[in-house]
């Protein structure tokens, strides 16, 4: 069986960044593994701009930011095999995988970085009723027959669910000559960045209707129309509010779902609110040697920070295969469960070791609902060691907490450490 | 006489039309069947229980209980014939209360008098170290060993496939308009298309059946589309229930059914509407919430946040409840296969071979000498063990491309369902016959792919590629050159 350092499976912008990042801590022998016919991922089909501000201080389109991690792996001959997927990870880091030149081949890896990125949530996981005519596309289907097949999906367009990827086609479509109707988004607020509502819906005078919902899809072999409702506090479409919407497509944008059948294959433990492993402060999961990162750990909103979690996930990665080449100094430690209350819907990682943690860790998270001058406080224990002000806090948007090793030095006992929202 | 292009026309490329042609083609008769559609399988077949139901239903003595239980007596050579997924996993009728009993009893004795076979009355408990996720509610069950299911899609396939193979003319988009008397048989319009003449007329229409019946007969019959809405479940929970789940209609009324799938995804519906529209293939939410709240009863922690899908299908409803099957008494040579409602998939097999040999006796025709029996199915690749798979992907290295990541369909299997026999010719063709987009990203990732397949292959320019019939085209046109 062919041995490899480091096998990463998924050649988009987490894939790409832990294999730059990974060659630069030292390892050597790194294989990166890519379904599609290019590197990049997604971020191919993602055309417009706004792609790097906080990597490379410059807005870039997303095939420009893919190609200088692209770049980067080159420049470092790193391997890849595009056309190959994936059938099966094993918990002892065996890779099986499928290409046309190859056939059905197994590996043995030192290290596995799980960058398999999301997937969008299909009209049938909404149970809309109605008929199942053609013109229905999550908003990242239409996104690629429009800018990688070159193709026009449509005339008329309704979309539902404001995340990034449907704000995004909602201009794209209107550039393209289309006219977007409405965007209707069931929640009180919006699951995309303000950034895009405003750039990609108001200067295009594209109504954006919340606490809207699809409640009927019309047309028996295309669409021709959908009927739109105002949703009361429990999301039940209210009688009489139905209004009708003439329209040849239906985009939907309505959440995407890290792509963890693979992780799940190898019995790695799953975090129910992230769809994502759970995993330490090294993104390592539960299965030894088998790390994760990007949206594959859980979905995020900008990509800069993909490629930074993924180059965290990278470096830890090579520190875990060149270590093994030595005697090791193994990962024990205390480790201390980070929990996600109050408003705040999950951390990653899930797990901190005390001591084997860099000098600073940062902890991501989300929020449950839109938040108006609430702190973000950190808890270790029962005692609270840091608040931050924020005017605004909303799903849409990843937030963050930085905690330093030298913090822990005065809790040689901690139990736990808690991120919370609080009104003072 | 003058002469008739065909000795037997079929209308309908439905799973019974389907097997009815499959069964014809033994003999030497000159056969062609005629679909409104662009696809076999595109009426009720494509959407139902995807059941083969024991047998203890219909009425003792009716032609459902024949067919029924006879049916499903076939299915198991049939489906290593034609290689179709089928399998035999029992199933339960629930019973709720001691007072519904007596029901559940009357069901035991009709399966006993319709020769179903090892059908008995099991207590409650014994149903739960059955059935681990059956509700503390349950005080007894109907078990039938023989209960099975199948993939109504690939049997279709299957048999239509086979009975092309042995030269049964398919037409698509053939919409019968119109069934003439002429001399020595009947003339059918088809819509848009030259007429179609044939000595045998076979009306296998599903819920249009009634209309071509009353067009030759003065018994007039009445279809009604009953209207039955399902949710499809991932296949994460494909293993909730391993037997089908019946409820023993009582005073709380009929129930829903939740079954696994041949495929491992788990099933439930169907709710029960007579509505007037027979296209009307819509789901309402009322239906849909109906389908959640009767399952529960009988089966508990069905994890609904794993629908992928939600469908709605019609079922030929006829007003006695009855198949009719046989010559129309005043129509002579014209054969109706009517009021084909559930246990219809079950009895399509029975149901093919009791009426082709009824008209073959009719017209006095032969067996053929060369009759092809078997046909082989699509081989999917991400179900095969390590050598097979590396065996076939030496010798056709297009079934190592994934394009459906998530029922791991390869590039192979695509070109396949398009190349052969009766090829798919449309997105939902290809999805019928390789399961490609039926996961549970639902085609997200795979449709600009195997739009491209299907244009590479046939020569449809991508934006005439419909998802099924002509209107249900993709995409709108080419984006202008900048």
């Amino acid at each position: 069986m062919t041995y490899h350092d480091i096998v990463i499976i998924g050649g988009g912008p987490a894939g790409l960044s832990a294999a730059a990042a990974a060659r630069k801590a030292g390892a050597q022998d790194i294989l990166i593994l890519e379904r599609d016919n290019v590197l990049g991922g997604i971020l191919n089909q993602c055309i417009h701009n706004g792609f790097g501000l906080h990597t490379f201080k410059e807005e870039l389109t997303g095939p420009e930011y893919a190609s200088r991690y692209i770049a980067m792996v080159e420049e470092e001959k790193i391997p890849y095999k595009l056309n190959t997927i994936v059938a099966d990870i094993s918990a002892d880091r065996k890779v099986t995988y499928i290409n046309r030149e190859e056939g059905l081949v197994t590996i043995q890896a030192g290290a596995v970085i799980l960058a398999m990125g999301c997937r969008e949530r299909p009209r049938g996981a909404l149970n809309i009723p109605g008929y199942r005519p053609a013109g229905i596309y999550s908003a990242g289907t239409a996104q690629r027959l429009m800018n990688i097949e070159g193709y026009r999906v449509g005339n008329e367009v309704v979309i539902l669910g404001s995340g990034d990827i449907g704000l995004i086609m909602a201009r794209r479509m209107t550039l393209e000559g289309a006219k977007v109707k409405v965007v209707a988004e069931l929640m009180p607020y919006s699951g995309g960045l303000k950034r895009n509502i405003v750039q990609c819906l108001d200067d295009y005078g594209i109504p954006l209707k919340l606490s809207h919902t699809v409640v009927q899809i019309h047309g028996k072999e295309r669409l021709t129309g959908v009927t739109i409702a105002e949703v009361d506090a429990n999301r039940t479409p209210i009688p009489g509010t139905e209004e009708y919407y003439s329209c040849d497509t239906l985009l939907l944008s309505v959440g995407l779902i890290p792509e963890n059948e693979l992780s799940r294959g190898a019995g790695i433990s799953m975090n129910r609110v992230t769809s994502g492993p759970n995993v330490d402060d090294r993104l390592e999961t539960d299965a030894e040697g088998i790390y994760a990162c990007g949206n594959v750990l859980h979905v995020h909103d900008l990509v800069d920070f993909v490629s930074q979690e993924a180059a965290l996930a990278g470096e830890n990665a090579a520190a875990y295969v060149l270590r093994a080449k030595e005697p090791a100094a193994a990962a024990q430690g205390r480790k201390v469960p980070l929990s996600a209350e109050n408003g705040v819907r999950y951390t990653v990682p899930q797990i901190l070791n005390l001591d084997t943690m860099q000098d600073a860790v940062t902890v991501r998270f989300r929020v449950a609902d839109v938040y108006k001058d609430r702190y973000i406080s950190v808890y270790y224990d029962d005692k609270r060691v840091s608040k931050k002000k924020k005017k605004v806090l909303a799903p849409g948007e990843m937030e963050q907490v930085v905690l330093k090793k030298s913090s822990f030095a005065e809790y040689p006992d901690l139990g736990k450490i808690t991120i919370c929202t609080e009104v003072e | 006489m003058r002469d008739l292009q065909y000795d037997v026309a079929i209308i309908g490329g439905g799973v019974t039309g389907s097997a009815i042609a499959r069964e014809l083609s033994r003999y030497d008769l000159n056969v062609c069947l005629l679909e409104s559609a662009e696809d076999v399988c595109s009426g009720t077949s494509k959407a139902n229980s995807a059941i083969v139901h024991a047998g203890f239903d219909a009425a003792s003595g009716s032609m459902m209980a024949k067919m029924n239980v006879e049916g499903n007596r076939l299915m198991e050579q049939l489906s290593k014939d034609l290689d179709f997924p089928f399998r035999r996993n029992g199933s339960l009728v629930l019973c709720f209360s001691e007072e519904d009993m007596p029901g559940l009893q009357a069901l035991y004795v009709r399966g006993v008098e319709n020769g179903v076979p090892g059908v008995r009355i099991i207590s409650g408990d014994e149903a739960r170290a059955m059935e681990p996720n059956l509700t503390d509610e349950v005080v007894a069950a109907l078990y039938a060993p023989t209960g099975g299911i199948v993939c109504p899609f690939n049997m279709t396939v299957a048999l239509a496939e086979n009975a092309a193979d042995n030269g049964v003319e398919f037409r698509f988009l053939s919409e019968v308009t119109e069934v003439k008397p002429i001399e020595g048989g009947y003339e059918l319009s088809v819509e848009g298309k030259e007429p179609v003449t044939a000595a045998y007329i076979v009306n296998a229409a599903g819920v249009y059946a009634d209309r071509f019946h009353n067009m030759v007969s003065r018994e007039k019959i009445t279809i009604t589309p009953r209207k039955g809405d399902y949710c499809l479940l991932d296949q994460e929970a494909g293993h909730h229930v391993d037997k089908t789940i019946f409820q023993l209609p009582g005073k709380y009324g009929k129930g829903v059914l939740v079954t696994p799938t041949v495929h491992g995804n788990l099933l439930i519906g169907p709710t029960a509407r007579d509505i007037d529209d027979k296209e009307g293939t819509y789901t309402t939410a009322e239906e849909l919430a109906e389908v959640t709240s009767k399952s529960a009863r009988g089966v508990k922690n069905i994890p609904y946040r794993q629908v992928i899908t939600s469908f709605s299908g019609l079922r030929a409803h006829e007003a006695g409840h009855e198949f009719i099957l046989g010559e129309v008494k005043d129509a002579e040579g014209f054969f109706d296969a009517a009021g084909i409602e559930s246990p219809g998939l079950s009895s399509a097999p029975a149901i093919g071979v009791y009426l082709a040999d009824m008209i073959a006796a009719k017209a006095g025709a032969a067996k053929k000498e060369h009759f092809i029996a078997t046909r082989k199915g699509i081989p999917h690749v991400a179900a095969m063990d390590r050598e097979e798979r590396a065996a076939l992907l030496k010798e056709r290295p297009d079934y190592g491309t994934i394009v459906c990541r998530c029922e791991n369909v390869s590039e192979g299997e695509i070109v396949d369902s398009i190349r052969r026999t009766l090829g798919a010719r449309s997105l939902d063709g290809i999805k019928r016959r390789v399961r490609q987009g039926m996961g549970r990203c639902q085609a997200g990732f795979c449709t600009p792919r195997t739009m491209e397949i299907l244009s590479r292959e046939t020569g449809i320019p991508m934006e005439e590629i419909c998802k099924n019939r002509p209107g249900s085209e993709m995409i709108t046109g080419k984006m202008e050159e900048v």
